[in-house]
């Protein structure tokens, strides 16, 4: 299902607005307010705030929520974020071009690459060029690994939340056979700054397929012991199912996309719905749940992996010869070779490291499927060699404004498996 | 001499006529798309409503299936050259809050643009007809100092609630504020 009716729409979006799921305190009076509040005239039961986070082992990184109880029954609650704000847009500002990837690859760094694409696709469409297609399908060979390594990570922390904590070991396990062919791609685990405006940093090393078939052989049994050992276990499927449901108007109206929208039966994803590098030209389905629970989020993820494999083996049968990277001498720096011969090829190399390169002034918005839905980058150019503003569209920003409503009514023992599910990688909700 | 090197005289009338319709295309004429001016950025949409428009604007494109309001942020034009690439008839401001709309219907994406004056920072919220804008007009009002009108929690999102200054303006000092920890008695 890819549709719905304005009515539902309209009735969701009213009863999200009205609900009062979320609550909404100052800081000051969250303080004030905190610990156990005596049943008043206004006909209200006793309440108690609770506070829990930043430093909690299961809020993912710095992720606090005001909880306001009722027993054991969340009544309302308010995520409270900013503890890892660094100020990335505003350093973005003060980086060229070619720098911007360095930082923005922080941003959500258990998918750095698709930092990386999402800004260096919007610098491309500003300066006007054309990735040749070997750097697009490099592009996309890393991003679908990067999906899997990302997910794999989430089965891992996920399983950890719920009790699982053999899963810790074997999700990380897995993730660190990507990561090792990512080190060997791009000389670096995370944080690559591989993908560039222009291109890619380097070509795949020698032997890459053989590499990443040995890899892509390992990993389906061992989703299939994630299944053994998660997937079909009735505590497991105990605490997942039928918590934090969502509808797939719910989550339209809350700006939700990535696995919690698919995971309502709405099948939306901008690698079908709006393709970008040569995402038409692979076979791969879109996964969507039908009850927008927990239980759905963790299935969709796991699913995911299976699909992003059978891109990858296609990319490899499809993997094109030909240049990396753009041969623009505006964008793209001299061979590290020529440099040792050629003073101008020097020269043409300092300035482009030192100065950067300039980029026509505009603005555009370009969006790609991260692993956690929707990740945007809005720049806007005025003609210098540094973006005059980069925005990042967060994916996990976005759906963490799910959780109050997928929390309102349900037991504190779920908010771990609703906040896990959500998948929030603090660093690019801060940013 | 062949004839491929020799324009005959009719090809000649033909390009002259071409000439003048491209010509007359390119008239500046104040167009519009759903009643406000449009212009186009790298092949994109990009509306341009008032302020007053703004919010019917929204509501009207969600009845024509554009159900999700993607992004909403905020960008300090202080200091930027006079190319804003704006359509006639649009006065630049300091301030612009660029929306972007997605359609379920057709899949197709639009962009709105609200120019917001620097002498009254504010603008109707859209949380009434997009609740997903919560959080990122929190972060509009945090990092630019933009108050959106009828939002129902207008707090700072990402700096602590004291923080004094709007990070993300254009002349927002650099490197030499000192660290705010709370209850600490000095700066370090």
């Amino acid at each position: 299902m890819t549709s719905t009716d304005l009515t539902t729409l309209n009735s969701a979006r009213d009863r999200l607005t009205s609900d009062g799921s979320v609550l909404r305190l100052s800081e000051t009076e969250a303080e004030q307010k905190s610990g156990y509040q005596a049943p008043t005239e206004e006909g209200l039961g006793e309440r108690m705030i609770m506070n829990m986070g930043p430093q909690h082992p299961s809020t993912h990184g710095v992720l606090r929520l005001v909880l306001e109880m009722d027993g054991e029954t969340i009544t309302r609650s308010k995520p409270v974020i900013g503890y890892l704000h660094t100020g990335m847009e505003k350093t973005g500002e003060e980086l060229t071009y070619l720098q911007g990837a360095t930082n923005v690859t922080r941003m959500d760094y258990a998918a750095p690459l698709f930092n990386e694409l999402v800004f260096s696709l919007a610098v491309e469409e500003l300066l006007g060029i054309e990735v040749p297609d070997r750097g697009q399908w490099i592009r996309m060979l890393m991003s679908e690994l990067n999906r899997m390594s990302s997910h794999l990570l989430f089965m891992a922390t996920n399983g950890m939340d719920l009790g699982a904590v053999g899963m810790m070991l074997y999700g990380w396990r897995e993730r660190e056979e990507v990561l090792r062919f990512f080190e060997a791609v791009t000389g670096l685990r995370m944080n690559h700054n591989y993908i560039r405006p222009g291109g890619v940093a380097a070509d795949l090393p020698g032997g890459w397929d053989e590499e990443l078939s040995a890899i892509l052989d390992i990993i389906p049994d061992r989703l299939a012991e994630f299944d053994l050992l998660m997937t079909g276990q009735p505590i497991w499927r105990d605490r997942l199912q039928g918590v934090g449901v969502i509808t797939a108007e719910e989550a339209l109206s809350l700006g939700a996309t990535g696995p919690i929208l698919r995971s309502t039966g709405y099948a939306w994803d901008l690698r079908r719905d709006q393709p970008y590098l040569k995402y038409d030209q692979v076979e791969f389905d879109v996964i969507a749940g039908s009850f927008g629970d927990c239980f759905d989020r963790y299935s969709i993820r796991l699913a995911e992996i299976r699909e992003s494999m059978r891109i990858v083996r296609q990319i490899i049968e499809k993997m094109p010869e030909g240049d990396y990277r753009v041969q623009d001498k505006k964008v793209t720096p001299p061979p590290r070779a020529r440099i040792d011969e050629s003073m101008e090829a020097l020269i043409h190399h300092f300035k482009i490291f030192t100065e950067g390169f300039k980029v026509p002034e505009g603005e555009v918005y370009v969006a790609v499927e991260s692993p956690r839905g929707e990740l945007g980058c809005y720049i806007v150019s005025d003609g210098s060699s540094k973006p005059f503003r980069m925005h990042i569209r967060g994916p996990s920003f976005v759906n963490l404004q799910t959780l109050p409503h997928l929390m309102k009514d349900s037991f504190l023992a779920d908010t771990v498996a609703i906040i896990s599910s959500v998948d929030p990688i603090m660093g690019e909700i801060d940013r | 001499m062949s004839d491929a090197e020799t324009p005959s005289i009719e090809d000649a009338e033909l390009a002259e006529e071409s000439e003048e319709e491209v010509l007359e295309e390119e008239l500046p004429q104040p167009e519009l798309l759903h009643g406000v001016p449009v212009s186009e950025s790298r092949g994109q949409v990009v509306l341009h409503p008032s302020r007053e428009e703004y919010v019917a604007l929204v509501s009207s494109l969600r009845e024509l299936g554009y159900w999700m309001c993607i992004d909403l942020c905020g960008v300090d034009y202080l200091g930027y050259g006079p190319n804003r690439n704006l359509p006639e008839g649009v006065a630049p401001e300091r301030f612009e809050v660029v929306v972007g709309l997605i359609s379920h219907t057709d899949r197709s994406r639009i962009r709105l643009r609200v120019q917001v004056p620097e002498s009254d920072p504010q603008l109707a919220t859209l949380f009434q007809i997009h609740p997903s804008v919560e959080n990122p007009e929190r972060e509009v009002f945090d990092m630019f100092g933009i108050r959106f009108d009828g939002h129902p929690d207008m707090t700072r999102i990402l700096m602590p609630d004291e923080w004094v200054g709007h990070p993300l303006r254009k002349d927002y000092e650099l490197g030499r504020i000192p660290v705010q920890f709370k209850g600490a008695s000095t700066a370090r």
